[in-house]
């Protein structure tokens, strides 16, 4: 029965919505990547930046942290701690009909009614391929030795084009986080009001009542 | 009560949606480093030029430097030595080249490590004109660049050096070179990769056998021809 994992914040009951594991993984995500995006400006616009800064430091600083990039959210999908996200990754990957609607319709038509809109669904199947694609074509440019000229022009092709498509992707991210505050405190705190999980994710909050799936 | 553990089954009808983009995503990536330049080539043609300086299309250098700074040598200031076995040792000032006969040429500047920058202009005194003053020595096999840097160096073969399009170069991209591409002066060979096109070019040694390069210690082969193969003057094959 019902134990919901809530705490008591003032009057409003607060559900949780990312465990302590999840918020960690998202972060050191975040660093990873913001280390990677500030370290590849001066590596791309070279002619510029390559006057002022020690190229071969930012150059060892993308590589280790681009190796490091996976870790976080390997580390925090294994073992027993990775229970929720795994449980999230699922959710991630499962839409509804009604999901489907509203992403082909850009949300006039359908309904967004699960712990995860379809939007934040795909930026999440988005970063996680991109780790994946950003690894691999990195890899290729770093040691280059054992792949054909049109593998390596292949893969300076994915790595900048795809840069390009993340930084998209994190300016987005960003901005409705900060356009929507009750979601961005769920990344600090962990924890929604249930207010806000009955207005915007109601099938998560029945869910949750009624000691579903999220119930740890 | 919960459902077993790590499941979460849901109770309505479901695509594997996320999957499916996952899958997806990742197959693009795959796709474009399988299709290699060509993908790029294609997208380069299609957006035009405006858009190929910003975007990653293709005409983008990538600036290495193996000092870790751009050496700042004034067009004054600027000499090239030549000695080692030669006749007559000689030190020429940056007008000296630019009052010898010039060669132009267009060409694709391409890195070992896959970028290239298409229709690359650039303008200097043949090596061989300069190594017909200085008269090689009967014996010499090899030519050892330095860097201004003082971290990088080159070599080529006395027959490569005397390839026609083997440029001591001091305009490139239709102006005075840059100092991050190597001003004032640096080598052109363009039928090998980048890293063989030595930047801040500061003296050439003419010596009896090939030293190896910067890059060449660090793994690169010591005759990079761009189409990987041996090359028609490679003394060295092993080395390739």
């Amino acid at each position: 029965m019902t134990s919901l994992d809530h705490s008591r914040t003032g009057t409003a009951v607060r559900i949780l919505r990312f465990d302590g594991v999840q918020r960690a993984a998202h972060w050191a995500n975040a660093v990873l990547f913001t280390v990677l995006i500030a370290t590849a400006i001066p590596l791309y616009f070279g002619s510029f930046f390559g006057l002022v800064l020690p190229r071969h430091a930012v150059q060892l600083t993308h590589l280790w942290s681009g190796l490091a990039l996976p870790v976080p959210v390997i580390a925090s999908l294994v073992g027993p701690w990775g229970r929720r996200m795994r449980r999230d990754v699922r959710r991630f990957n499962y839409w509804t009909r009604d999901e489907i609607a509203w992403m082909r319709t850009l949300g006039r038509g359908g309904a967004a009614r699960e712990k995860f809109n379809p939007g934040q669904k795909l930026n999440a199947v988005f970063v996680a391929a991109s780790i994946l694609v950003m690894l691999v074509s990195g890899s290729i440019l770093q040691w280059f030795n054992y792949f054909s000229i049109s593998q390596r022009e292949g893969a300076t092709f994915v790595h900048d084009s795809f840069a390009f498509l993340i930084v998209a992707a994190i300016v987005g991210h960003t901005y409705m986080a900060l356009t929507h505050r009750d979601s961005l405190h769920s990344m600090i705190d962990g924890t929604v009001t249930e207010e806000w999980a009955a207005q915007h994710a109601p099938s998560w909050w029945r869910e949750m009542k009624s000691g579903g799936a999220d119930h740890s | 009560m919960t459902t077993s553990g790590d499941d979460y089954l849901p109770d309505e009808p479901r695509k594997a949606v996320g999957r499916r983009a996952f899958v997806g995503i990742v197959g693009l990536g795959a796709l474009g480093v399988a299709l290699g330049g060509r993908v790029q080539n294609l997208l380069s043609n299609a957006a035009g030029s405006s858009l190929g300086s910003i975007l990653p299309f293709g005409d983008r250098f990538r600036i290495y430097s193996v000092s870790g700074n751009y050496p700042a040598i004034s067009r004054r200031a600027y000499r090239l030595e030549v000695t080692g076995m030669v006749d007559r040792p000689m030190t020429f000032t940056l007008s000296d080249l630019q009052a010898m006969p010039a060669t132009s040429y267009k060409k694709t500047f391409q890195c070992v490590t896959g970028w290239t920058v298409p229709d690359v202009e650039w303008r200097g005194v043949q090596l061989s004109h300069i190594l017909n003053l200085v008269g090689v020595q009967p014996g010499a096999v090899a030519l050892t660049f330095e860097s201004y840097d003082g971290a990088d160096g080159e070599s080529l073969t006395i027959d490569q050096a005397h390839l026609p399009d083997v440029l001591v170069a001091y305009e490139m991209l239709g102006a005075p070179i840059t100092r991050e591409h190597g001003a004032p002066v640096r080598l052109s060979v363009p039928q090998m990769y980048g890293y063989k096109s030595l930047k801040w070019l500061s003296a050439i040694r003419v010596v009896d056998h090939v030293h190896l390069g910067y890059w060449e210690l660090n793994g690169y082969p010591a005759n990079g021809w761009l189409d990987g193969t041996t090359g028609p003057t490679n003394p060295n094959p092993g080395l390739a």
